[in-house]
């Protein structure tokens, strides 16, 4: 229902009480100009928070095995844990999608050298699903895949620096460099923002390494993410759940602490998880405060207002509006000034914010920016905040009695 | 067109009530010029606002065109006073910010008139009270005379059965308050029902009958030779 008249009445009534309008408005505006900067900032910590934790898959888990330090079984103390492919289809097996990506890993120090460089690499096994797990990126070619585990491949994925430091200007994809005396085929090149020493990788298909170093199926450790819908607490009971299941197979004490270690990123994502939500906590704190004191504000002026106009509304209904349409100018009235002064609000929020970016940073506030969708969010929040706002004096505007209104004193 | 029986009214004061009306009876044909009189504070306002839908009584039958007015919506009683009544105040009660010709179209815009018809039709009424140069302006720039002529046109926009008047001259000088009599004679003239209240004798006399209400009774009520205001002008 647009009833452009009763648009008409509603601007024409601002706009020939500009002052009045002004003076609500300028409440609205203040609490969300307030409110936008204080977000800003919350936004802007947090930012830096997150940048602190890296971009490694946070729901990851690593399994190291070890020596035990508990007889167990019949079983003497000091006996070396081994992996084996095996282990991994195992807690594929018992755990089904709780697990989300999971490889077995072997690590081999390598010498390595093309044409006339030569240096000194750490070398990974891998299956392909590690690519999501450390959250490398490729930037030429392509990443260990099935058919290499398959094929047993002699193919390689190096990390930036190894490309920059053996091969120069030239690309390194299709050439083939030396490791420890045998020719593997670079197929592709990655990147990791983890930094240099993520980049100094070179990654192998883990059947390869296992063929070439021993002929064996043999396993260092073991790297998997678990489902990310999972809560933290879902999480940790996860890894206990996984390391218990393993010392089980394994046939090693609950109590040992050192045959099998599980390193859960769960346990640092809690804490992580719990700033973050404090956080948001007292952002939300902030702008519920803001927000209701913005109403309480604009609801006692439109009050006023209402006051002011008693003797406009007696007219109107003793000219025969209904109640309705005097609760439509008020509450409609109320929004067009709440939604507008929260916008002006907003955006000269977002300006100071934009201004002090800089000096910010040096607070460790990171882009302390106000997204699109809490603008969105903001504007469909400052509708119903004005309607809050004008429901109760245009409510009482509607009671005037055309009577009280007219009487002539 | 109007009828009231044993109407009474009293307003809380404090603990105790002022009884205002004790038992009005009146009745009212079409095309009849009433004038209320009566001292100040004698309930001739009080008597105009029931009749005007503008307050209830506490007592007693009015049925106006042969609908009982008792108990109305807020919602009805907008609709009946848009469709029936016409109002003319002594302080004019025009809206500040709108022009005189917005004014005259208030009540055809509560009506559900289209605009450009509305504006047409309130140009029409601003016609017939001569302002029609002053339409742009807001009651500011206008006389007190001029304001009342477009509250007349306002009240006449809606082409309402009853015209109902509150010391229409009250605020105006001698000769301003006998052209705006002439003004409401021409309409009566002219057909339309016509009730004012006013305690100024001269101005009673250009009515065609005259109600006297003391003490919350009406004590006097007779026809009268009505004098023309044009002799006056
Ligand atoms: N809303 C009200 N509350 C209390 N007393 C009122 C109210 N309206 C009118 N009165 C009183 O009722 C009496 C009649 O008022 P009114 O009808 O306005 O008289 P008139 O118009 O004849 O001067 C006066 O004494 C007035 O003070
Ligand atoms: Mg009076």
């Amino acid at each position: 229902m647009f009833d452009l008249d009763l648009w008409r009445e509603i601007f024409q009534s601002i706009n020939m009480n500009r002052t009045r309008s002004l003076l609500s408005g300028f409440t609205v505006a203040f609490a969300i100009l307030l409110f936008a900067i204080l977000f800003g900032i919350a936004n802007g910590l947090q930012n830096t928070f997150q940048e602190a934790f890296g971009t490694d898959a946070n729901n990851s888990i690593i399994i190291y095995p070890g020596r035990t330090t508990k007889a167990n079984k019949g079983l003497q103390v000091g006996r070396r844990i081994q992996f084996k492919n095996e282990d991994r289809e195992f807690i594929k097996d018992t755990y089904g999608d709780k697990v989300q990506f999971i490889t077995s890993k072997v690590n081999k120090s390598v010498t390595a050298s093309f044409k006339g460089e030569k240096n000194d690499y750490q070398l990974r096994g891998i299956y392909p699903e590690f690519m999501f797990i450390e959250n490398n990126v490729v930037k030429e070619g392509r990443y260990i895949n099935q058919n290499d585990i398959n094929n047993k491949a002699k193919v390689v994925v190096i990390g930036k620096k190894v490309e920059e430091e053996l091969f120069f200007k030239e690309t390194a994809i299709g050439k083939y460099i030396n490791l420890s005396g045998i020719q593997y085929k670079v197929v592709g090149v990655f990147t990791d923002d983890e930094g240099d020493s993520e980049e100094s990788i070179i990654y192998i298909p883990i059947s390869t390494i296992q063929r070439v170093y021993g002929n064996n199926d043999l396993v260092d450790f073991m790297h998997l993410t678990f489902n990310p819908e999972m809560s933290s607490a879902q999480a940790l009971a996860f890894g206990m759940s996984l390391e218990n299941k393993l010392k089980e197979r394994f046939d090693v004490a609950s109590s040992d602490q050192r045959a099998i270690r599980i390193r859960n990123m769960a346990q640092g994502t809690q804490k992580v998880d719990m700033m973050t939500a404090s956080l948001s906590v007292i952002i939300l704190v902030i702008g519920f405060g803001t927000l209701i004191a913005g109403i309480v504000g604009i609801s006692n002026i439109m009050i006023f207002i209402v006051k002011e106009r008693t003797k406009e509304i007696g007219i109107r209904k003793a000219l025969g509006a209904s109640p309705r349409s005097i609760v439509s100018i008020i509450l409609i009235e109320s929004i067009i000034i709440t939604a507008i002064a929260g916008y002006v609000g907003l955006l000269v929020g977002m300006g100071v914010l934009e201004l002090a970016t800089p000096v910010l940073k040096d607070y460790f506030i990171k882009d302390p920016g106000v997204s699109n969708s809490l603008v969105a969010g903001a504007t469909i929040t400052l509708i119903i905040a004005g309607a809050i706002a004008g429901y109760l004096p245009a409510k009482k505007a509607s009671q005037i009695k055309p009577i009280v209104a007219l009487r002539d004193d | 067109m109007l009828e009231i029986r044993q109407l009474h009214k009293s307003y809380p004061i404090g603990d105790s009530s002022l009884h205002v009306l004790k038992g009005i009876d009146l009745s009212v044909k079409e095309g009849e010029m009433v004038a209320i009189m009566g001292s100040s504070g004698s309930g001739k306002s009080t008597l105009l606002n029931i009749i005007g839908m503008l307050d209830e009584a506490d007592q007693g039958d009015y049925i106006l065109d042969g609908l009982p007015i008792k108990n109305l919506t807020e919602k009805k009683a907008a609709i009946y006073r848009n469709k029936f009544l016409g109002f003319i105040f002594q302080s004019f009660n025009l809206i500040n910010y709108k022009s005189a010709l917005e004014n005259v179209a208030l009540p055809l815009y509560y009506q559900g008139m289209k605009r450009k018809e509305r504006l047409e039709l309130a140009m029409f009424h601003l016609e017939k009270v001569g302002l029609a140069d002053w339409a742009k302006h807001l009651p500011k720039e206008l006389s007190g005379g001029q304001k009342q002529r477009v509250a007349i046109a306002r009240a006449l926009a809606a082409d309402p059965k009853l015209l109902l008047a509150d010391e229409p001259t009250g605020a105006l000088d001698t000769k301003t308050s006998h052209e705006i009599m002439e003004f409401i004679q021409h309409l009566n003239d002219e057909g339309k029902t016509i009730l004012m209240v006013t305690h100024e004798e001269d101005i009673a006399a250009m009515c065609k009958r005259n109600v006297r209400l003391r003490d919350g009774i009406i004590i006097e009520d007779k026809m009268v030779e009505q004098v023309r205001a044009q002799l006056y002008v």
